[in-house]
């Protein structure tokens, strides 16, 4: 059925064979992002409003284009 | 070949008043006036000049004057600013519409000066409010309950470019390229359906978009956006108003969604796009690709085939690739059409094989973090407000309280030139003659608009300068005349002999 075919890929731009490479590198990219956002979820305890219901409740907006 | 993509953002802010009378049209002129009679004591106030506003003309050559016109509130404040934007009460919001650029980057810094501006507007605003009261003031699109407000951009296309083909070719790219310039957005707010519909969504706008294509931008609003009001000579110009984009807290979403646009509508104006990635049905594709975080799902192309939404992007860059070889992008400025290339399949790649890895670049990726991370720590379900919280305060423009500051986005403008750009213009385009003269001879201008300025010189009649041309009044044309004009009179003369 035509509505189930897929459109192929491009490929141009892509060079498959970095992914493979970067491996080690994206495991310890991503604990160091793990460790940021540790501190930055320490940091939001910090400055999110203190009462999160009324905040969202009174956050009402006129609509706008 | 395609003409040069003067371009500029107009931003519609979220405002509220929390600790006094919560009236958003009051707060909105409160702010304004606070920020210009900060900045401009020694000046007199400059009007904004309506005669250039037609915004019920119709881009398909119609005009629905009267009947569906959009209301210009010419009673509200209304200000020219130095750097040759526009500051203004828009329905209930404070709106910055950015001077007139030409190129992505360009457009980056004159948006985060008008974030800037935003917030020294708050600091001035707080001296006359009462104890206890504050301005909040939040860069975004929606407020949770459904209602929404626009960050619209703008792009300079030649007149005889047929509007059926750049309808049909740009939608695509306003569905798909939502996977980088979306915003994020906790809930959802389609009518009818309960908030927790959809826990996380990638835009804050897809929800909005009922129709393809028309003139409305307050209700039913369109993918594309007809109407027709240049701003610029008419017979050779026409200026696409984008409406379907969100606010961008991150200035790299804000430069790609900028500068992707303008290399797109570039290939359509030289017929090089073509047809291969035209949509099956656009209204319900914004919604797919927005409600689909995790990039998978297909939307359906005009030829019944399927795609996903990442799958056209790779396909528009690789024509826009071919187009860079075949064309060049002077229109864009190379250097910077070059860097949005290569990061547009930057982001793409990331997108493709671990979107966390582009938290650094993608709002919507960069907020999820925050949201899902809270949420995990504090075994929060999903629909709690608290989330909700975290979804607005990301775009809470107060530096100690935003966000989207902490989220760890990489930024690409340099704050001092942020700084330099609140009160001085653009020197590629017409804004910097706007924003010059309103500098130098702020008694004399007595009101602006986008295509002219008007001098009161005493004895005279009323003097008005049209800006007919967007790349006419460049610092390369009259920073000379100006720097060495002492007066709006000695300018107009030597104006009149250069004419």
């Amino acid at each position: 059925m035509a509505e189930r075919t897929q459109k192929p890929k491009s490929t141009t731009s892509r060079d498959t064979s970095e992914v493979a490479e970067a491996a080690p590198a994206v495991t310890e990219a991503g604990e160091k992002l793990k460790a940021e956002l540790d501190d930055l979820l320490d940091e939001i305890d910090e400055v999110l409003e203190t009462n999160a219901e009324d905040f969202v409740k009174s956050y009402v907006q006129k609509g706008g284009q | 070949m395609a003409l040069p993509k003067v371009c500029g953002l107009e931003t519609e802010y979220g405002i509220v008043v929390r600790g006094g009378e919560n009236n958003p049209v009051t707060a909105s002129s409160m702010l304004i006036n606070a920020y210009v009679a900060a900045t401009a004591r020694q000046r007199g106030r400059i009007g904004w000049d309506f005669e250039d506003e037609h915004p019920a003309n119709d881009a398909r050559g119609f005009s629905l004057d009267d009947s569906l016109a959009p209301e210009v509130e010419t009673t509200l404040v209304n200000a020219v600013l130095t750097n040759g934007a526009r500051y203004y009460v828009d329905h209930a919001h404070p709106e910055i519409s950015t001077p007139e650029v030409t190129t992505a980057m360009e457009a980056v810094i004159w948006d985060r000066a008008a974030e800037e501006i935003v917030r020294a507007s708050m600091k001035h605003a707080q001296a006359i409010l009462p104890d206890g009261a504050e301005i909040v003031v939040h860069k975004n699109n929606s407020d949770g309950k459904g209602n929404s407000y626009g960050c619209h951009e703008n792009y300079l296309l030649a007149r005889e470019l047929p509007f059926g083909r750049l309808t049909t070719q740009i939608t695509p790219h306003f569905v798909t390229r939502q996977v980088f310039t979306g915003a994020g957005k906790v809930g959802c707010e389609l009518p009818g359906r309960p908030h927790d519909h959809i826990p996380y969504q990638l835009s804050q706008r897809a929800d909005f978009f009922e129709e393809e294509i028309g003139l409305e931008t307050t209700l039913k609003r369109p993918i594309v956006n007809t109407r027709d009001e240049p701003h610029a000579d008419a017979q050779k110009y026409r200026r696409l108003h984008v409406i379907v984009g969100d606010a961008n807290m991150s200035e790299v979403a804000t430069y790609l969604k900028v500068g992707t646009t303008a290399i797109i509508l570039a290939m359509i104006e030289d017929d090089a796009l073509g047809d291969e990635w035209v949509l099956g049905n656009p209204v319900a594709a914004i919604r797919q690709v927005s409600h689909d975080p995790t990039l998978r799902q297909t939307i359906m192309l005009r030829d019944g085939s399927r795609a996903t939404a990442l799958e056209v992007q790779w396909g528009l860059l690789e024509r826009a690739r071919k187009y860079e070889q075949s064309h060049g992008l002077a229109c864009v400025g190379e250097a910077v059409g070059d860097d949005v290339l290569e990061r547009w399949e930057r982001v793409l790649g990331g997108l493709e094989s671990a979107p966390e890895s582009v938290a650094n670049w993608v709002d919507w990726v960069a907020k999820r973090r925050l949201v899902d991370g809270y949420a995990e720590r504090h075994s929060i379900d999903p629909g709690s407000p608290k989330l909700k919280a975290i979804d607005l305060q990301y775009h809470d423009l107060r530096a100690d309280r935003c966000l989207a500051l902490r989220a760890g986005l990489d930024t690409i403008v340099d704050p001092a030139d942020a700084e330099s750009a609140m009160t001085n213009p653009p020197t590629t385009t017409r804004a910097y003659f706007r924003g010059r003269c309103l500098a130098k001879y702020p008694n004399d201008v007595v009101a602006a608009n986008w295509d002219s300025l008007v001098f009161d010189v005493g004895r005279d009649p009323l003097r008005r300068v049209p800006m007919m041309e967007p790349l006419r009044g460049t610092a390369d044309h009259v920073a000379t005349l100006i720097d060495t004009s002492d007066t709006a009179r000695e300018l107009l003369e030597r104006l009149g002999q250069d004419a």
